[in-house]
């Protein structure tokens, strides 16, 4: 693919945005859900069980990875804007990345 | 013994603010052609009618820019062989980001209106008659502002840049880097309103650092970290009044 | 669309979430081992001061940092400006405070 979207820090961008806008999107369901425990544990409870489906189990990586994913993107930015050191931009976004494959990854083991 | 002509495929871009298409043009392959020459040989040879802008040849003036392949490039300084691929294919449209005058030509009011907007003015703290202040070469500051002063104005960031793309009201990389350059002169007489400037809507807070301008400037400058700069500065202005 | 106070208040409200987001990732690492349930979470959260006070204040900053992050994300997709823009972001944080206070109260507060 050519052209002027072609590069680490414009897909790291992209990454950021999408997993915002996804946990965004979620956050009104995870409330919601948390405030059935007390209103209605069987309710809860019987969600709870739903979350033993293996695809509930990979959207709940995937939901981790969002999370840890925007939260190492987040610290980088924090890191280009507020600390004066001239970052390696690239490596950072990498590692962002890596972090966040690492901290789902060890969340999906435990689910599993 | 001849060498055999090989020719470019070129898809142009022609029309103008309302409509428009590609058109495709067959141009013959020459050792150390850049874009500009392509560009230049179609008008001169297949369609005097095609409308571009051009002016140094020599990467000083910014004028030439356009979308090659998809990226924001100076022509005149971009030789065909870095960037069509072994197809031999180009296509060459006018700057993103910008309404467009005429088939190449894109309208730089916008970028410059902006430019001008963050401080583009020089506007003096000293009259003739006063000494000239002493500025130290190795100070911070004027090491800051001589990252950015190269700026040639061609808007290349401008058109790399997304967020110029989803908000029409932000200033650019181009102007807040000047913004930044000047924030930094100590001989700039009125740095606080450009301060105040750069902090309103459609200022430096909008940038997501998506480094697409630094990616291309042509002349390696880095608008993303002047603008890191300036909201480092202008969060830490806003502290100080506050407090 | 976004001025200094807007961009300061995303950038504190997220260097304020960044040890709550550690801190609930590792519970969640935690929590899941041998599957989730009502009464679990309850034991551990409900009467508790500090998750009270930990969870209070990452909702009240995530309601701060997702309205803003929403407010971009419109703006620059739809082009929505101006005061249907400051509507929708105050909206959207006001729905986020709401649900979130009533999580955390479901949780932390025993009946």
């Amino acid at each position: 693919m050519r052209g002027h979207r072609n590069h680490p820090l414009w897909f790291a961008f992209l990454l950021h945005r999408l997993s915002g806008l996804g946990l965004a999107l979620f956050l009104p369901a995870h409330f919601w859900m948390l405030s059935m425990v007390l209103t209605n544990p069987e309710g809860f409870d019987g969600f709870a069980r739903w979350t033993d489906h293996p695809l509930v189990k990979f959207a709940e990586f995937g939901l981790v990875f969002l999370l840890a994913v925007h939260l190492f993107g987040g610290l980088r930015l924090l890191a280009l804007e507020f600390l004066p050191w001239p970052a390696r931009h690239k490596t950072l976004a990498a590692a962002s990345i890596a972090g966040a494959f690492l901290v789902s990854g060890a969340f999906f083991l435990n689910a599993v | 013994m001849s060498e055999q002509q090989e020719y470019l495929d070129v898809s142009v871009w022609r029309g103008d603010a309302s409509s428009g298409d590609y058109q495709s043009f067959r141009v013959p392959e020459y050792a150390s052609q850049t874009i500009l020459d392509v560009v230049s040989w179609i008008q001169q040879n297949a369609d005097p009618t095609l409308t571009y802008r051009f002016a140094c040849r020599v990467g000083m003036c910014g004028s030439c820019a356009m979308m090659v392949n998809g990226s924001p490039r100076w022509t005149c300084r971009t030789h065909v062989k870095k960037v069509a691929g072994k197809d031999r294919k180009l296509k060459i449209a006018p700057l993103r980001n910008l309404p467009v005058i005429k088939d190449l030509a894109a309208d730089m009011a916008p970028f410059f209106d902006k430019w001008v907007k963050a401080g583009g003015r020089h506007a003096p703290s000293a009259t003739r008659n006063d000494p000239i202040p002493q500025i130290k070469p190795e100070s911070a500051g004027r090491d800051a502002a001589n990252a950015g002063i190269e700026c040639i104005n061609c808007s290349v960031c401008y058109a790399a840049c997304d967020t110029v793309t989803g908000n029409p009201d932000y200033l650019g990389p181009a102007a807040l880097q000047r913004a930044w350059t000047i924030v930094n002169d100590e001989k700039h007489g009125n740095r606080d309103a450009v301060i105040e400037i750069v902090s309103a809507a459609g200022g430096c807070h909008n940038c997501h650092s998506m480094g697409s301008c630094t990616l291309h400037c042509p002349n390696d400058l880095d608008p993303m970290s002047a603008i890191a700069g300036l909201k480092r500065l202008t969060a830490r202005n806003f502290f100080k009044r506050g407090a | 669309m976004l001025n200094i106070r807007l961009y300061l208040a995303q950038r504190i409200s997220a260097m304020i979430m960044v040890p709550f987001v550690i801190t609930h990732i590792a519970v969640m690492i935690y929590a899941i081992q041998g599957g989730l349930s009502a009464a679990e979470i309850l034991g551990r959260t409900q009467g508790s001061v500090f998750w009270f006070l930990f969870y209070g204040m990452f909702v009240a900053a995530v309601s701060v940092h997702a309205a803003i992050g929403v407010r971009v994300i419109v703006s620059e997709t739809t082009g929505l400006r101006g005061s249907a823009l400051s509507l929708l972001s105050g909206a959207s944080f006001l729905l986020f405070l709401f649900l979130g206070a009533r999580a955390v109260m479901a949780v932390t507060v025993s009946a």
